[in-house]
């Protein structure tokens, strides 16, 4: 499937920048009738908006053309897919999400160092931080609204949250596009073995969950960090959120016990191996025997550690948690029972191949069931990338997206605690957040968003008014997403605001 | 709301004066329950321990070698409380409210369930049913059915996301936190505020938000805008720089409080506890975020004026922290903690509740402040008192719960 194409860009920036057209339904009157209509697109839709953040001006036709059973075979094998040149080039040239462990680890360090008592040095560090948190934004965000394998840039978000790191936690700010593209991304549609492995080696997991600062006891370990002792944060949350889930059978023996075994797992960006600043410190670690889930564990070393992520990867109340956890992204707040029985079934069977589960998840019966289309609620992340990926609009710059994420009660980055944002309506519906994202969608609608950063414009304020995205075009993109009685609405109001009406509408909140 | 019932009373009598908000304000009869009730949550467990400081109990200081608070009268010690507690430094600024006999703390107080786990445990306080995941709603949203029926925004939230707590079936209304609060939106230029309405109109489940966050929209801000308020308030903080997001929330659920006194229950949450690591002591981390919280509450309590009188504001987090200090000089996840209790009518200059001790066989599993009053005793007593709750609607907000001790005061 060839994927660059030259007309759909064209007029993802036409949608964009097009000119306001007074009396849209005066003229389009028809289009809307079409699309009213096309009731045969919901399948479609459907797997538009739950395998990826919504449709792109062009997507609905072009699934449309090849069927949901092949879009769906498409976004599980991502590898297949060719991601546009102007995407790779931009995400190339984001140098500091794109540096190393070490060298952000250091870096930060110096930057800190530097910073007492000098303005100038202050200054840098802002600048520094600055360019880091746009840079891993634009990291995230551009191929969730760009890239054609969405089921991958949506399951990139799922795993963040899953195994959540908080950005403005000290040294995580600098490491926050390094977990994301080292520990998560590789890793989303393979073994949970290996995506659990991978974050449980990152400095910024080490880091976050305070296990860098785990030691045996008292005067284990050397130098800087020998004042150390047993820290059971991040044993405590792998089992809790990241394995077994809170039900899942482990006391509070359990969780002192695993960090024990965990001891001496940390990072030195003087020791780095390859890409990675893990280091495991014997000096740290408890040689005595352990009894952990009913297990006896003889002193190994790191093995332990390794043997622990081993059991509990494959573990029964692990496949539960996951198969839960995906069902409730993808089919409903509430998921039916005997569907994430099964998913967890699979998750056993095939020794937690994420893919396969996935795959078995979108040809259940759950996820085909009419009444599981638009039953859910978009989270703030969600609400705002569908609305940007309708518009097609050019995301160059990224302090708006930021903002607006802020103001709807979900940070990129930015949830302080390791559970991660919730995926249910109970979490996101409310008067204030209703009214928060009709004020997204009226800015968005209206053209005010300031999100290109055209050297060739005129800044002067005196100008023209600024394009608004063009409701027809919208209206297309979208089809049969919104009700008759909506697309009345619309179609009776200012055309100047009309944009914003679509994207504000309550049809527009669920998918 | 009052402001409709008194309009509209007026209208019916035949009669229309032009009266001013606060003309309103001063002649609006009172609310059939006057009194209110403020929750502020501790999202990440604060160490107790630390906050009121049994300085009287050695194992206190053999527990934390380098953590502890010094007792009164050292360098950095603790403000003394009552010869055996004291109040962290930091909190110095609730120190006269202590004297007032306004200010008064459970130790020792929890919930009878196990959970280390902070969500689970704040699930449970914020459903009112330890143990109980089930519990759809949470008990100040089940409070507010049991409190007398009046229009308008009687709960308030502060933040733009509906915690547990006040999630359920009575209409809670949000403020969003820090300077965004007021911020006009587009929803208030009329052209595109009737376009939203129509287009909502027709919807039931997401109208229901939209015409609630309209309609508390417009309440809230002719609440904040009395401008007899303002004033004070504007005077009160005389140009001072920005202060901590806490603070000025505080300070803005005062204003509303006041200008708008159908509002009976507030809720703010401050997170940010869960200090693991290089907690300090008399200075540091948990003193850096001790000390914007005191200074958040006095301003609360001073910017209620006189509604002061008749309000009880509860101060929790969802467990304590361990007695022994870990290896990273920070606490983990523990047992037992203080509640603490600041308002007019509080049964103020005591630290109420069983000392249970530090020695290591006192403890919760050997490691933790053990528990020996329950989070709902306090805040059924507060229900019962201050609330003036019977038992068949504290049986409503926190079922299969008894009220252990009836008797004990904790509002005069």
């Amino acid at each position: 499937m060839k994927v660059e194409n030259p007309g759909r860009r064209q007029f993802a920036l036409k949608a964009c920048r097009g000119v306001a057209v007074a009396g849209l339904w005066g003229a389009g009157g028809s289009r809307w009738a079409q699309a009213a209509t096309a009731d045969g697109d919901a399948e479609t839709l459907h797997v538009l908006n739950r395998l990826g953040f919504g449709p792109a001006p062009g997507d609905l036709a072009r699934v449309r053309q090849m069927g949901v059973a092949a879009y769906i075979d498409e976004q599980l094998h991502p590898e297949r897919l060719t991601l546009p040149t102007a995407l790779t080039r931009r995400l190339d040239s984001l140098s500091l999400a794109n540096a190393g462990q070490a060298e952000l680890i250091q870096r930060f360090h110096a930057l800190h160092k530097a910073v007492k008592d000098n303005p100038e040095a202050k200054a840098d560090r802002q600048r520094w931080h600055r360019q880091m948190t746009e840079e891993t934004s634009l990291a995230r965000l551009l191929p969730a609204l760009e890239s054609p394998r969405q089921l991958q840039e949506v399951m990139v978000d799922f795993w963040f949250n899953h195994f959540n790191i908080f950005n403005e936690k000290g040294l995580d700010r600098a490491l926050v596009a390094s977990y994301e593209r080292e520990a998560i991304r590789p890793f989303v549609l393979g073994r949970f073995r290996d995506l659990l492995g991978a974050t449980a080696h990152h400095p910024a997991m080490l880091f976050y969950l305070d296990n860098w600062l785990s030691s045996a006891g008292e005067g284990a370990g050397t130098g800087r960090r020998r004042r150390g002792g047993l820290n059971e944060n991040y044993a405590r949350e792998l089992m809790e959120l990241h394995t077994l889930g809170v039900d899942g059978g482990y006391t509070q023996q359990d969780v002192t016990e695993l960090a024990r075994m965990l001891t001496g797992w940390t990072f030195d960006p003087r020791r780095s191996q390859g890409a990675s600043t893990f280091v495991f410190d014997p000096r740290r670690h408890d040689n005595e025997d352990k009894t952990w889930l009913g297990h006896r564990i003889a002193p190994d070393g790191q093995a332990e550690g390794e043997r622990a992520l081993d059991l509990l990867a494959r573990h029964p109340a692990t496949a539960r948690h996951i198969a839960f956890k995906l069902a409730q992204a993808f089919v409903a707040d509430a998921p039916p029972g005997a569907l994430v029985d099964r998913l967890a079934r699979r998750f056993t069977d095939n020794d937690g191949d994420i893919r396969a589960v996935l795959a078995a998840l979108f040809a259940s019966a759950e996820f085909r069931d009419p009444a599981a289309r638009g039953a859910k609620y978009k989270s703030p992340y969600r609400y705002v990338l569908s609305s940007l990926r309708t518009c097609a609009v050019p995301l160059e710059n990224v302090r708006p997206v930021l903002h607006a994420l802020r103001e709807l009660g979900m940070p990129l980055y930015g949830c302080q605690t390791p559970d991660g944002y919730k995926n249910t309506e109970a979490a996101w519906l409310n008067p204030e957040g209703t009214r928060r994202r009709i004020t997204f969608a009226t800015a968005l609608g209206s053209g005010r968003l300031p999100l290109r950063l055209d050297p060739d414009d005129n800044p002067a304020p005196s100008m023209a008014p600024p394009p608004a995205p063009d409701a027809a075009r919208l209206l297309a993109t979208l089809g049969s997403t919104l009700s008759a009685r909506t697309q009345a609405v619309i179609a009776s109001a200012d055309a100047r605001l009309q944009s914003a009406l679509l994207l504000g509408s309550p049809d527009f909140m669920t998918y | 709301m009052l402001r409709r019932q008194f309009l509209l009373s007026l209208g019916a009598a035949g009669l229309l004066l032009p009266v001013g908000r606060s003309a309103f304000a001063a002649r609006s009869p009172a609310p059939a329950n006057n009194r209110r009730l403020i929750i502020v949550l501790l999202r990440g467990a604060v160490d107790g321990l630390n906050v009121v400081v049994p300085y009287g109990d050695d194992d206190y200081y053999r527990a934390r070698s380098s953590i502890a608070i010094a007792p009164p009268g050292r360098d950095d010690g603790g403000l003394d409380l009552d010869g055996f507690f004291a109040l962290h430094p930091a909190l110095a600024s609730l120190l006269p409210r202590w004297q007032a006999g306004q200010l008064a703390f459970v130790h020792a107080a929890g919930s009878p369930d196990a959970t280390r786990s902070h969500f689970d445990a704040q699930d449970y306080l914020e459903s009112g049913t330890p143990g109980r995941k089930a519990t759809a709603d949470g008990w100040m949203n089940r409070l507010l059915a049991q409190l007398p029926a009046a229009e308008g925004n009687r709960a308030l939230n502060i933040g733009t996301v509906m915690p547990r707590i006040l999630a359920g079936a009575q209409p809670v209304a949000m403020l969003a936190s820090g300077q965004a609060a007021t911020k006009a939106g587009p929803l208030d230029r009329p052209r595109i505020g009737q376009a939203f309405d129509q287009l909502y109109a027709g919807n039931d489940k997401y109208g229901d938000a939209y015409r609630a966050s309209q309609q508390s929209r417009r309440e809230i801000m002719a609440a904040l805008s009395s401008p007899e308020i303002e004033n004070e308030m504007q005077k009160a903080s005389n140009g001072a720089p920005l202060p901590p997001v806490f603070v000025d929330d505080a300070a803005r659920v005062a204003r509303l409080m006041r200008g708008d006194p159908a509002v009976q229950l507030a809720f703010m949450a401050v997170g940010g506890w869960d200090t693991h690591a290089n907690q300090g002591g008399a200075r540091g981390q948990l003193a850096n975020r001790l000390q914007p919280l005191g200074e958040g509450l006095a301003g609360l309590a001073d910017g209620l004026g006189p509604l002061f009188d008749d309000t009880t504001i509860v101060v929790l987090s969802e467990f304590g922290r361990t007695v022994r200090q870990n290896g990273n000089g920070g606490t983990d996840h523990g047992h037992g903690n203080v509640i603490w209790l600041l308002g007019g009518q509080v049964a103020g200059r005591k630290v109420h509740g069983r000392w249970p001790g530090l020695a290591e066989p006192a403890r919760y599993e050997n490691r933790d402040l053990a528990i020996t009053t329950d989070f709902r005793s306090v805040l059924g007593s507060v229900l019962t008192q201050h609330l003036g709750l019977n038992n068949s609607a504290l049986a409503k907000v926190f079922p299969d719960f008894t009220l252990c001790c009836p008797n004990e005061r904790l509002i005069r």
